[in-house]
């Protein structure tokens, strides 16, 4: 009975809905935490896994041997590598294609790697013009199969970038 | 001023003597029509970014704010947006009753205006019977949505169509109940003698006598105007747009300005009816009345309508859909006996003489 | 010809014209519009007579809830048009005798000698303050008080039958209790049963 009056009463004074509308009013005060993203970025992590790049070493000679270490452990087989040895002895890469499309952004071929070439950056604002190959009358751009001439351009272009996240992550390694 | 405007006058006499009488009162009562529609238009355009800001900032978002500053351009690119889309008819569609439908909408949402009371004095017609006016016209904008659902022979559209025409005509009947209410306590059906007799202060305002029925007004002008928590009508989990999926571009827009402005009409009865129309809610009270003498009557009555403006859009963030079969209940089974009970205790606080009221 | 005279023959037009048009309409949502017209034309008339609480109260109930529920009805339905021509000429001698029949009465009671200039004088303007509907409130609950009251009655008997004879069958129909549902509390639903467990038991 008490209880029936008790319903009654918080029934009639709409005193459910009313502590929904509280809520919806606090909200409509409260700051506001959205991130206006083309001007603002939120910050990312050293070890972010954006798109690939191949490094080189200070005097610019490309680091990659052609171990085919990366080739073997993708899971993915997104990589695929031809080697051929250069004049001086050494054994370098003809071929370095890294399929965008199979790779799944492991991280696996960067960890393998021996000498630090294959890295993944912190860019992820990029977009696959064309086909497969790419369209050649965008300049800069890269089809969903990015070959070893731009992953070296990725790298020599963002080195400051790739040189300070690896630093920053090199006291956890 | 005065001597400037007669001159005007004598003027436009001289120059045009068939100018008179009757050619002249309709050109003023079109005049009278535009300097309404005009404003309501914008207010309807801007009522849209209103309830996108807030409904944002009550979802903890931030809502438009890309076209103009702080998005206020964002209602004029809607506008252009939806001017430019082409219109498509759907195939065996019936193509005069689908075009017919949003006129159906828009001319009873926007002809109910003449008859509102903005300020002492200040209407497009000053009806004996507004009150009733208001009913029956605003009742004749379910055809707009009814035909919309038949003539696009699609099956959302109709069971749209079929929601809506039994939802408004029942709500329809607690809406007239509850304003019977008013009508006994001012005595009059003329819109602008309600506001009078509410004259006074915020207390002789019928909202303390009838405070369940302005609850219950309320809910059924959500009802009426399809907003949410009762639109079933367009029900876009369940119906996908109701009456509006076949309509693009400007048909859909008529629409939408429709239901717009029959929501800041129903906004506007809600002031007239409850809250004192026009009058200062400082009338009567010492010191306060004469530092806001100064307000004129429109800016009270525009003040109060975005109060329950502002309350459509935290009601629509704030609750989800009720189901179809407990809207229907809401009306027949408790609405429309506490308006009827209401009625009894109106009469009788009328023969007792309760209050400042009656 | 004065403004209101052309306004009466444009109204009028329309009224009949809108008639007709609802009669010879193949299409039942397009005929129930051209009532809905009609009844517009015959409520635009009514004001030109000063008598607009009429024809408020016309659009009110007729356009705004009774053609509603027409349109409603007409869009569930779906109409076998050859069995309804099948039957036409069978039926047509007999509808032609009760429409002459039905437009002989008509022009009997409602033909200028009953209804005429002559007969009926030309309703005076009233004054601008003068108020139609208190007029017909007075009338109404004084003079014709019982009449009035009779036919409320007899509208609530049929509101009533109406809906006794839908509602029968009680327990045979399948209907969720909303009240029941709405008042419905976890502990009448969900049962807190505390139960020993074994660990504790072994040791």
């Amino acid at each position: 009975m008490i209880n029936n009056i008790k319903k009654l009463v918080k029934d009639f004074s709409l005193s459910e809905l009313r502590g929904g509308l509280k809520i919806t009013a606090k909200e409509l005060i409260n700051k506001k935490i959205t991130v206006q993203y083309p001007e603002e970025k939120t910050p990312i992590s050293p070890r972010f896994r954006g798109i690939h790049a191949l490094r080189r070493y200070p005097n610019g000679e490309e680091r990659c041997i052609a171990c085919k270490l990366c080739e073997a452990v993708c899971p993915a087989n997104a990589i695929t590598i031809e080697s051929e040895m250069r004049d001086d002895g050494t054994r370098r890469t003809t071929q370095y294609d890294i399929d965008l499309f199979k790779c799944i952004f492991c991280g696996f071929c960067e960890e393998a790697c021996p000498v630090d070439a294959i890295v993944e950056t912190q860019i992820f604002e990029y977009a696959f013009v064309g086909s497969r190959d790419g369209n050649d009358n965008i300049k800069g751009q890269f089809g969903s199969v990015i070959t070893k001439d731009q992953l070296l351009e990725v790298g020599d272009k963002n080195k400051k970038m790739i040189d300070q996240t690896k630093l920053e992550d090199s006291k956890y390694k | 001023m005065m001597a400037l405007w007669q001159s005007f006058v004598e003027l436009v006499h001289e120059l045009m003597p068939w100018f008179d009488g009757s050619i002249a009162t309709i050109l003023i009562i079109l005049i009278k029509a535009i300097a309404l529609v005009m404003p309501l238009m914008l207010v309807v355009a801007y009522f849209t970014y209103a309830e996108r800001k807030v409904i944002g900032y009550m979802q903890l978002r931030i809502g438009p704010n890309r076209v103009g500053p702080k998005g206020w351009l964002q209602p004029i690119a809607d506008a252009l947006k939806l001017m430019t889309k082409e219109i498509i008819f759907p195939t065996k569609a019936n193509i005069y009753l689908f075009l017919l439908a949003p006129i159906l909408a828009i001319a009873p949402a926007i002809a109910v205006w003449a008859v509102i009371p903005f300020d002492e004095g200040i209407y497009v017609a000053n009806l004996d019977i507004s009150l009733l006016y208001v009913l029956a016209i605003g009742s004749i904008g379910v055809y707009g949505i009814i035909l919309a659902g038949w003539a696009s022979n699609s099956k959302y559209p109709l069971l749209g169509a079929l929601r809506s025409a039994s939802l408004l005509v029942s709500y329809e009947i607690v809406i007239g109940f509850a304003l019977v209410t008013v009508v006994m306590i001012a005595g009059s059906v003329n819109l602008n003698d309600i506001v009078m007799a509410q004259k006074g202060s915020i207390l002789h305002w019928y909202w303390i006598p009838l405070f369940p029925m302005m609850i219950i007004f309320f809910i059924s002008a959500l009802v009426e105007t399809n907003r949410a928590p009762f639109d079933v009508v367009e029900g876009e989990s369940e119906i996908v747009g109701g009456t509006h999926v076949e309509y693009s571009g400007m048909t859909f827009a008529v629409f939408f300005l429709a239901e717009y402005a029959n929501m800041i009409l129903m906004a506007v009865l809600a002031v007239i009816m409850f809250f004192g129309g026009w009058h200062s809610p400082f009338e009567g009270v010492p010191y306060m009345e004469a530092a806001f003498a100064w307000v004129p009557g429109i800016i009270w009555l525009l003040a109060k309508t975005s109060f329950f403006m502002f309350l459509y859009l935290w009601i629509r963030a704030t609750f989800p859909r009720f189901r179809y079969d407990q809207i229907m209940r809401l009306s027949w089974k408790v609405f429309l006996p506490w308006t009827i009970a209401w009625i009894f205790v109106v009469a009788l606080m009328t023969q007792l003489k309760i209050g400042p009221w009656f | 010809m004065t403004f209101d005279q052309i306004l009466f023959y444009v109204f009028s037009f329309w009224f009949i014209a809108s008639s007709l048009a609802m009669i010879f309409s193949r299409n039942a949502a397009k005929a129930v519009l051209f009532l809905i017209l009609s009844f517009f034309s015959a409520a635009s008339i009514w004001i030109l007579l000063e008598a607009e609480f009429l024809a408020i109260t016309l659009i009110l109930v007729y356009v705004g809830a009774v053609m509603v529920l027409f349109l409603f009805v007409i869009k569930m339905l779906n109409i076998d048009k050859s069995t309804l021509r099948a039957k036409f000429a069978g039926y047509l001698p007999l509808g032609l005798i009760v429409a002459a029949i039905i437009i002989a009465e008509m022009t009997l009671v409602l033909g200028g000698n009953q209804f005429g200039l002559d007969v009926v004088a030309a309703p005076a303007r009233h004054a601008a303050d003068y108020s139609n509907i208190t007029v017909l409130a007075m009338q109404l609950y004084t003079t014709y008080v019982y009449p009035f009251e009779l036919a409320a009655v007899l509208l609530l008997i049929a509101i009533i039958a109406a809906i006794t004879l839908v509602h029968r069958n009680e327990a045979s129909r399948k209907k969720q209790s909303i009240s029941e549902q709405v008042s419905v509390q976890a502990k009448d639903r969900v049962r807190l049963v505390s139960i020993t467990s074994p660990k504790k038991e072994a040791k």
